[in-house]
């Protein structure tokens, strides 16, 4: 069973982010950026299946800037076997990214598609649930268990309230929540060894598919600050202020 | 304009998210349709339908729906997708899961976690862990939409719309509920509740959650929260998590005992109306957010404030 990990490259999750003067965007001129964290505990559950002998070989694609190459290596240091880099637009949204990774699947005849919940950046939360959708591919979202089975895939998803487990018929799309596994501390040698795995580059455009986007961003903005309030010195005036100043305590 | 929300539900209850996010359909849609899909679940019916501002209730009732499963629960929702401008769900465990794979059958860029509608189109969303609020039109004819419900006020109970049973679409039988562990409490919903008290690393241990924190929770009636770092050293089940990518609350008041505050924290809690940190160290950016603060071990103060609220 072949497994495909999307990663993606993301503004490092201790960066702070602003929004550009004119709020178009968000600056990312000499902010650190790094795979995304979901996507890094999908890389290493990939790679965890493939250790155990469930899957054949595991893959990753990454789709945006030319630099996402490096977001490639740090998934090939986990032990992913090998990249695929397509590059052509650097901003995507979720459904575009979906489509081009549909065409990947079908090419690479991939079984297993592992991705991260969401990216940290944009918060969306979709990339998966669509390929599913594209795919008409059952999907196991928020995973934080995933057993293999000859034709099905088990995972314990974690819900509001608690867990649930379902059995997908494969092939499936599992996205995967922070404690599915943690990942692996990157050594040296397989740093080294992930410059030499193969990296194979195609352009958004031979994929073939409308990658326009539907949504126009009109405005960024900070939201307004809370400000700081005061520091008490007891828990009397600590009462005393929530039923009288806050009026949230009768 | 006509709007589909899916209700959230258990089969028994109606939650109260969905009251929530009937608020937020009626910003942008002039007629809401609320679809309740479940299994023996015509009390959650009866329950949307007292909802203040919705026109309809429509009934899917199928085993198929039983669990939430995303495959059947998406192929319903574009079966009955025809004349309506939206379709939305709040932006809980079954809204996440199953909306975007309808936004992808239907073609559609879905808006997630939308917090203010400012036009029919136009939409505001948090990103970036709650640091940036992003303003976008969608070009799409149908908005497919995840509703933040904190952002909005429940809807009344003080309507009665006309309940209408709809036909289950074909199941793609792709997948199969096997087992649930749900944590049962006598405690308040986390993301719905009037007061969180909320516990971090500090704490040092589970025992120690139980011993200062029920007791203020239950002295209080609060539902029990917890930071990340409290919920992967095991103090906390992680259902407990609040942050970017654990529950976002926004309650009348939260109350952060031993949490530093990191901003994917904040991120799921600074909307509340009243924050209250209880940390020793100084300087711990949770400060920087709390309305009120008291630099103190929390093995002092928690059980003082527990008592003081048993004595007023």
């Amino acid at each position: 069973m072949k497994i495909l990990v999307p990663v993606k490259r993301v503004v490092d999750f201790n960066a702070k982010v602003r929004v550009k003067p004119d709020g178009t965007g968000v600056e990312l001129a000499s902010v650190k950026m790094s795979i995304n964290p979901f996507d890094e505990i999908a890389v290493e559950e990939a790679v965890r299946l493939k250790e155990k002998g469930k899957a054949s070989e595991v893959v990753c694609v990454s789709i945006g800037a030319p630099q996402a190459e490096e977001t490639l290596r740090t998934a090939l240091a986990i032990g992913a076997d090998r990249g695929i880099l397509i590059t052509g637009v650097a901003e995507l949204e979720p459904l575009a990214v979906a489509k081009a990774l549909k065409v990947v699947v079908q090419e690479e005849q991939a079984q297993l598609v592992i991705l991260g919940k969401q990216a940290i950046d944009y918060d969306c939360d979709q990339t998966g649930q669509m390929l599913a959708g594209l795919l008409n591919w059952p999907q196991g979202t928020f995973a934080s268990k995933v057993e293999v089975e000859p034709d099905a895939v088990l995972v314990t998803r974690e819900v509001d309230g608690g867990h649930q487990t379902v059995r997908l018929k494969l092939p499936a799309i599992v996205t995967a929540d922070l404690r599915l596994n943690q990942p692996r501390y990157l050594s040296l040698p397989n740093i080294m060894k992930a410059k030499k795995k193969p990296v194979a580059k195609k352009s958004l455009e031979a994929l073939g598919i409308d990658v326009r986007p539907r949504l126009e961003i009109l405005k960024m903005a900070e939201p307004p600050h809370r400000k700081a309030g005061v520091k008490l010195t007891s828990v009397a005036e600590l009462i005393q202020k929530l039923k009288t100043e806050a009026g949230v305590l009768s | 304009m006509k709007a589909l929300l899916l209700a959230e539900h258990d089969n028994i209850t109606l939650k109260d998210a969905t009251a929530r996010a009937v608020t937020a359909a009626r910003e942008l849609a002039d007629e809401v349709h609320v679809l309740v899909a479940g299994y023996e679940c015509r009390a959650v019916a009866e329950s949307a339908a007292k909802l203040d501002g919705v026109a309809k209730v429509r009934l899917a009732d199928a085993v198929a729906y039983q669990h939430m499963l995303p495959e059947p629960l998406a192929a319903l929702l574009q079966s009955l997708a025809a004349g309506y401008g939206a379709l939305l769900a709040p932006s809980t465990s079954v809204g996440r899961n199953v909306m975007p794979r309808l936004a992808a059958l239907l073609d559609v860029m879905q808006i997630s976690d939308m917090v203010a509608a400012t036009a029919p189109d136009t939409f505001k969303r948090p990103i970036f862990a709650g640091n940036i609020i992003e303003t976008v039109r969608s070009s799409d004819a149908t908005k497919v939409i995840t509703v933040r419900t904190t952002a909005y006020r429940a809807a009344p109970r003080c309507g009665s719309a006309p309940i209408e049973p709809v036909t289950a679409a074909a199941d793609p039988a792709l997948s199969s509920f096997v087992g649930e562990e749900l944590s049962k409490s006598e405690r308040a919903e986390l993301t719905t509740a009037r007061i969180v008290v909320s516990g971090g690393r500090a704490l040092q241990s589970r025992e120690n959650f139980q011993k200062f924190l029920e007791p203020l929770a239950d002295k209080l009636g609060a539902a029990l929260g917890a930071s990340r770092a409290a919920v992967d050293a095991g103090y906390a089940p992680y259902d407990w998590q609040v942050g970017q990518t654990g529950k976002i609350v926004a309650p009348d008041l939260y109350i952060a005992i031993g949490i530093s505050g990191a901003i994917q924290h904040l991120a799921g809690m600074k909307d509340s109306k009243v924050i209250v940190a209880i940390n020793s160290d100084a300087d711990a950016p949770i400060f920087e957010v709390a309305d009120y603060g008291l630099v103190a071990d929390l093995n002092k103060v928690v059980p003082e404030l527990t008592a003081a609220l048993s004595k007023a």
